[in-house]
């Protein structure tokens, strides 16, 4: 119980400081609109393809694509904010504290999750009158695995950015990361009209998998294989972020 | 005790190798004492305090800090007390009384609370009107003295202090000085690190050197100043041909020590000077020697460093044999 008192006060700290920030909160809400209006018509003509011809809806294939990347990189560099808070001495101040280590980043997660899940719902309610249109359970479902990835990536970046403190190494490390995430998940561009090698390359990331289902999810498929492999893959990915980000807090002078 | 240190090692691996920082200190610190760590940088005072505080873990060693073990009960040790770390607590954009409030409920301090106790201690630190305030709006020692209410609004019975007055100006050091001296009548005990002589000397009731992660010496500053080599006495005579005189007369005090003459001035170290200076006037007086003048120079805390470790305290660069930030990456 205390656990999740203090994950409340530090989410809460993160939540007020982010709505402060007038700047942020323009820059929160445009972000999904950009995307959909900016990138949306470049892959209109392409749906057929990338959902081999099983999608009613262009759509179905486009939005799926792009929470899963909001979820991705709207998380992926919240440790840049960590590190402006280390520097202030506030990661200091916090762990000096009894309040438990890993309520010290749960709290930061779930601002995260907040927003991303914020965001993608914004998407979701801008692309209605674009014409989308997917089942309530294959929605919510959806949005369940944004909130995970967004919990895996934030606690990924926090453990980077605790380890290096520094932007200067941070900066690069998680494009690196990112750039070849995004190319082989199937969001920019459909994987199969790539050769036979790239096919099997992006096989390998299960951020591919994770697309996959979603999109499976918002043609209504709730319990076809690809939605169970993406749901797995997500679970694994947030056990495994969630553990290496709770390790990190935990270890002493991080 | 409230703090009971005993053979605290912490060795950093470092590009260059292991580096110890801290290579084996013992000390105790009794209630209601403020004590005051005194060493160049890289002598293992940060280190030292961030292990007391449960930020590193020691290498070897244990400690007892505000009653509880430092290894089998962190939580217990930061329950008790309140780190003032050097970096500052707040983030500058935050607003100070939120960032207050946020702190101390992490102690599990209720919020009506946090945010009275934090707006008493705001006025008691001479913050007033400053608690809806964004922090960088604050000035250096506005933002000192609010990290200090930060690390003392969970009421804790020890405080510690790493470096309070680095980087302020001379009037905010004083009055920094004035607050942290208000904290011993609250009843806390304080235990704080610093390089300035000044600062230890008017703060602490004792002082613990340390130098190359090692205690060199420790007392109350007089005890420190008197171990040393005594006060310097000039005697400037009225006519120089009545030194020789002057001399013998010096020579024959009980633990006179350097006895030199240049020209009109007699010189000499002994312990105590201002008590042995009335009687020696009066053998001078009874000799019929007149004298031009008499100083009595009270050795500093850097004549103290100088003698343990042989080396001036100010001459910083050449001591630091590990930057203390470098903890960070270890």
């Amino acid at each position: 119980m205390t656990v999740l008192r203090e994950t409340w006060i530090v989410f809460h700290r993160q939540m007020r400081l982010s709505l402060r920030n007038p700047m942020w909160s323009i820059l929160m809400l445009s972000q999904p609109l950009l995307y959909l209006f900016l990138f949306g018509p470049l892959l209109k003509p392409l749906t057929a393809q990338i959902s081999q011809g099983q999608a009613t809806n262009a759509y179905q294939v486009f939005i799926p694509g792009l929470i899963v990347q909001l979820g991705m990189f709207g998380a992926m560099f919240v440790g840049f904010g960590l590190i402006a808070e280390y520097r202030a001495g506030v990661i200091e101040a916090d762990r000096v504290t009894p309040a438990s280590r890993m309520a010290l980043m749960a709290g930061r997660v779930l601002r995260d999750v907040v927003v991303l899940v914020v965001q993608s719902i914004l998407l979701l309610l801008a692309a209605l009158p674009l014409g989308l249109r997917a089942p309530w359970g294959g929605v919510l479902l959806s949005l369940v695995i944004v909130a995970l990835l967004g919990a895996t990536f934030a606690s990924l970046s926090y453990s980077v950015a605790l380890i290096t403190k520094s932007e200067d190494a941070l900066a690069p490390l998680l494009n690196g990361i990112a750039m070849p995430l995004l190319l082989l998940s199937g969001i920019l561009l459909p994987m199969q009209i790539g050769p036979t090698w790239l096919q099997r390359l992006s096989d390998i990331s299960p951020l591919k998998h994770v697309v996959n289902g979603v999109r499976a999810l918002f043609r209504g498929d709730i319990s076809s294989s690809a939605s169970m492999w993406g749901l797995f893959w997500v679970v694994l990915l947030t056990v495994i972020g969630l553990t290496v980000g709770a390790r990190t807090f935990r270890k002493e002078s991080a | 005790m409230m703090i009971e240190a005993r053979g605290l090692v912490r060795t950093f691996k470092t590009k260059r190798g292991p580096v110890q920082a801290v290579q084996g200190v013992d000390l105790d610190v009794a209630d209601g004492e403020i004590v005051g760590f005194l060493g160049p940088n890289g002598a293992g005072k940060t280190t030292t305090m961030r292990m007391l505080a449960t930020l590193i873990k020691p290498t070897s060693g244990s400690a007892t800090v505000a009653g509880c073990d430092l290894a089998k009960d962190p939580v217990g040790v930061r329950r008790g007390i309140g780190y003032v770390p050097q970096s500052g607590s707040t983030l500058p954009e935050a607003i100070a009384g939120d960032e207050v409030v946020d702190h101390a409920r992490l102690y599990g301090v209720p919020k009506a609370k946090a945010s009275a106790d934090g707006q008493r201690l705001f006025e008691e630190f001479d913050l007033p009107g400053l608690w809806r305030r964004q922090c960088k709006t604050l000035s250096g020692g506005q933002r000192r003295r609010l990290d200090i209410v930060m690390g003392l609004i969970h009421d804790p019975k020890l405080i510690f202090l790493d470096e309070p007055t680095t980087g302020l100006d001379p009037q905010a050091r004083a009055n920094l000085w004035e607050h942290i001296r208000g904290l011993r009548d609250r009843g806390a005990t304080i235990f704080l690190t610093t390089h300035y002589l000044d600062e230890a000397d008017a703060l602490c009731d004792r002082i613990l050197v340390i130098d190359h992660g090692k205690i060199v010496a420790s007392g109350t500053p007089e005890n420190l100043k008197q171990q040393v080599s005594g006060d310097a006495v000039r005697l400037s005579l009225a006519d120089n041909s009545q030194a020789p005189t002057v001399m013998k007369i010096v020579q024959e005090l009980d633990g006179a020590v350097e006895v030199e003459t240049d020209a009109d001035v007699v010189g000499f170290r002994i312990q105590r000077g201002g008590s042995v200076l009335p009687g020696l006037l009066r053998s001078i007086d009874a000799q019929g020697i007149e004298l031009h003048g008499v100083e009595v120079h009270r050795p500093t805390l850097d004549d103290v460093f100088l003698t343990m470790t042989g080396r001036s305290l100010r001459d910083e660069h050449t001591a630091a044999p590990i930057d203390e930030k470098e903890e960070a990456v270890a």
